[in-house]
């Protein structure tokens, strides 16, 4: 490190094109973001298809693939009830994709030179449109099944009328905010998680230049951003888990109202 | 004091969010491990549901980390 170099932990989210597109003034160049999505689009295809050879006595791959749409599908069977079942490959394709562009973000592929990981679930632009696409399927179900009968999901039953003149307004706010904070969950668990391991990792850099006490200060930031970096992978799984969770419980609300 | 120096310290005072939602957190996990601790045969069937809980106690600390960024990092004349 020469003197004091410029710290910019925002650096990695920066979105550059790496096949410049342009089609009629427009710009569709293939970017970092969206190469990193089709590298998780085919870890997942590669994940599924090696196991789907249909063998009797399944072998560990096919377990572990069985084990994964398992898993997903009963908890659509959980929340929703009988009819969770024809949610079923929204839910996995939501849950795969998520959890796996998260993996492929905070894999350490930076040992490699010149090869920059992105996570693409750091951005709000990504997890804005997961969960509009979870939250408008969420209202085509809820009107297709029951039109106009719908917004009784805003009136709690067993509430006097005047108590639903103003619960009403209030049911109908927490449902417009849910695409927002479902979104905004993901995408900042992962930002944060991804800044968090950039300013230790800098604290380490720093620290080792910085005598005595640097040294110290270096020692305690790797200890802990083992720590952070085993808290993340866990954070990992769990965002992609509760995306899917929170998608299934507001399915559930469309398909049998209350 | 100087706007600079406002900017930080408002971003400091926003991320203390951060630690009332670890509060909440807490507050779902450690009685969620109480009971399951009880009644063991029960806690499989209330996971999902400390998830969710976990998820929308969580969601707040979020949101305290990105006003306290937004602070941090928007342009100092604005």
């Amino acid at each position: 490190m020469a003197g004091e170099a410029k710290f910019d932990p925002m650096h990695q989210f920066q979105v550059h094109p790496i096949v410049p597109i342009h089609i009629g003034g427009y710009d569709v160049s293939l970017t970092n973001s969206a190469l990193w999505m089709l590298i998780a689009l085919g870890v997942i295809i590669g994940f599924i298809s090696l196991g789907m050879k249909r063998e009797l006595v399944p072998g560990r791959w096919q377990m572990a693939v069985e084990e994964l749409t398992g898993t997903i599908g009963r908890m659509a069977g959980t929340t929703i009830g009988p009819e969770g079942k024809k949610f079923e490959p929204l839910l996995f394709s939501l849950f795969a994709f998520i959890l796996v562009a998260n993996f492929l973000g905070i894999l350490p592929f930076a040992v490699v030179p010149g090869l920059h990981p992105f996570a693409t679930t750091s951005h709000f632009s990504i997890t804005g449109v997961l969960a509009v696409i979870s939250f408008s399927i969420v209202l085509i179900v809820g009107f297709w099944k029951h039109g106009l009968h719908f917004f009784s999901l805003f009136l709690p039953p067993g509430v006097p009328w005047y108590m639903q003149l103003f619960l009403f307004p209030i049911e109908l706010i927490s449902f417009i905010v849910r695409p927002f904070s479902l979104g905004l969950r993901l995408f900042v668990a992962i930002f944060a998680g991804h800044v968090l391991m950039d300013v230790f990792g800098n604290f380490i850099v720093n620290g080792l230049n910085g005598g005595p006490v640097g040294m110290g200060v270096a020692f305690l930031s790797f200890v802990f951003v083992v720590f952070i970096g085993l808290l993340e992978i866990l954070v990992c799984l769990i965002q992609a888990y509760v995306f899917t969770l929170l998608t299934a419980v507001y399915l559930n609300d469309a398909v049998n109202l209350h | 004091m100087d706007l600079a120096s406002a900017q930080v310290i408002g971003a400091g005072l926003a991320a203390i969010g951060v630690g009332a939602a670890a509060i909440g957190v807490g507050n779902v996990w450690g009685p969620f491990l109480e009971s399951a601790v009880r009644n063991p045969a029960a806690s499989d069937s209330q996971f999902t549901r400390v998830l969710i809980g976990f998820a929308l106690a969580e969601l707040l600390g979020l949101i305290a980390f990105v006003v306290s960024m937004i602070i941090l990092y928007a342009p100092p004349h604005a």
